[in-house]
């Protein structure tokens, strides 16, 4: 392989990198990787949701301490989950905790944020403006793209972004 | 040593006690959820179609049960949706089947709020208003737990029993639908629900 393939390879490589952090997807804050900030489009007047896949690759533990997104007067981080037939919701008042190299998935049926009094119709394809603030590694902005379709698809297959 | 001996036979007495007591709510629980003819009751309650379901009107065609709320971000728009989807993929055999999403939280969910709510999905899906007390009953009879709680934003949101109750034309339970069970089961016992 030349030189000048190896550069524009090496050109392109930096392009894309550019392009996916403008395109709503991996964040870095500190030893946290944020992977995939995302929106379920609702149906209209329903109750919206954001999720996520977090990533600490720090010997130490931190913890998701709050979550703000533009047009949502309150973004809490709840804990969904099945007990027998039961639909249990807990809101995470201490947040969320991401142990030392682990990743944590904010999902539908599991953890998530909820919006609470959204001003804004999520509408997919739409891009929205948030913040995640961390115990350890502190607080970064972050770009969630809205995305229609059902909770089992996920979103997740949609970047074609490998999770570890 | 006597003293101890008739402590140990005291202690015992209260282990078996204990066991038979849990073994007879264990049993007779289950037994009365067994009997699926048994389960539910009759109800009146009023509707976002206008005025009220008589649950002795839907004798005739099969019918789903469901409890939730509108404030659901998960579980609700999803189940309903799920049973849109699936209805539509059921075709002619589903025409005269139809959903009743009872709400669990009627302080939040008025009837503009449930008929606003409702219009997002297929329109064999009906919402149904309990008032407090209507509530209680009815969550007693089909053994739904719901229970508020509280957020830090003084708000609340709802605990629920997640479970689709499907009735035949009879009246009768024939069979549930799980929120975690596999879509390809579920689709297969509202096939043999409406086949009858």
């Amino acid at each position: 392989m030349s030189i000048t393939t190896k550069t524009i390879a090496a050109i392109g490589l930096g392009f894309a990198m550019l392009m996916s952090t403008a395109n709503a997807q991996d964040v870095k804050v500190g030893n946290i990787t944020i992977h995939h900030p995302w929106i379920k489009q609702p149906i209209p007047g329903a109750v919206a949701a954001a999720y996520a896949t977090i990533e600490n690759t720090d010997k130490e533990d931190d913890t998701l301490l709050k979550v703000t997104v533009e047009g949502v007067a309150i973004a809490q981080i709840h804990d969904m989950k099945m007990q027998g037939d039961v639909m249990k919701m807990d809101e995470l008042k201490d947040g969320l905790a991401i142990p030392a190299g682990k990743t944590v998935e904010l999902k539908p049926k599991s953890f998530h944020i909820m919006l609470i009094n959204a001003t804004t119709s999520f509408k997919a394809g739409q891009e929205v403006k948030g913040t995640f603030t961390f115990a350890k590694a502190g607080a970064v902005d972050i770009n969630f793209e809205v995305e229609a379709g059902k909770p089992e698809m996920g979103g997740m297959k949609m970047n074609g972004m490998k999770m570890n | 040593m006597a003293n101890t001996k008739s402590l140990r036979m005291t202690l015992w007495t209260v282990v078996a006690l204990c066991a038979a007591i849990f073994a007879y709510a264990y049993f007779a629980g289950g037994a009365k959820n067994l009997i699926s003819s048994d389960f539910g009751a009759p109800f009146k309650l009023s509707a976002t179609t206008g005025g009220e379901v008589d649950s002795a009107s839907l004798k005739g065609a099969p019918y789903g049960l469901f409890f939730g709320f509108t404030h659901c971000p998960e579980v609700c728009p999803t189940t309903l949706n799920d049973m849109s989807v699936a209805m539509k993929e059921l075709g002619e055999p589903a025409k005269n089947f139809h959903l009743f999403f009872i709400t669990v939280d009627p302080d939040r969910d008025t009837q503009d709020v449930m008929r606003d709510y409702i219009s997002n999905f297929d329109p064999r899906i009906v919402g149904l208003i309990p008032t407090d007390n209507e509530l209680q009953k009815v969550a007693h009879d089909f053994h739904i737990y719901y229970k508020k709680v509280a957020t830090s934003d003084g708000g609340y949101t709802m605990d629920h029993t997640a479970t689709l109750f499907l009735f035949g034309a009879d009246g009768k339970l024939k069979s549930t639908l799980g929120y975690d069970e596999d879509k390809t089961e579920q689709l297969a016992k509202l096939k043999k629900l409406l086949a009858g």
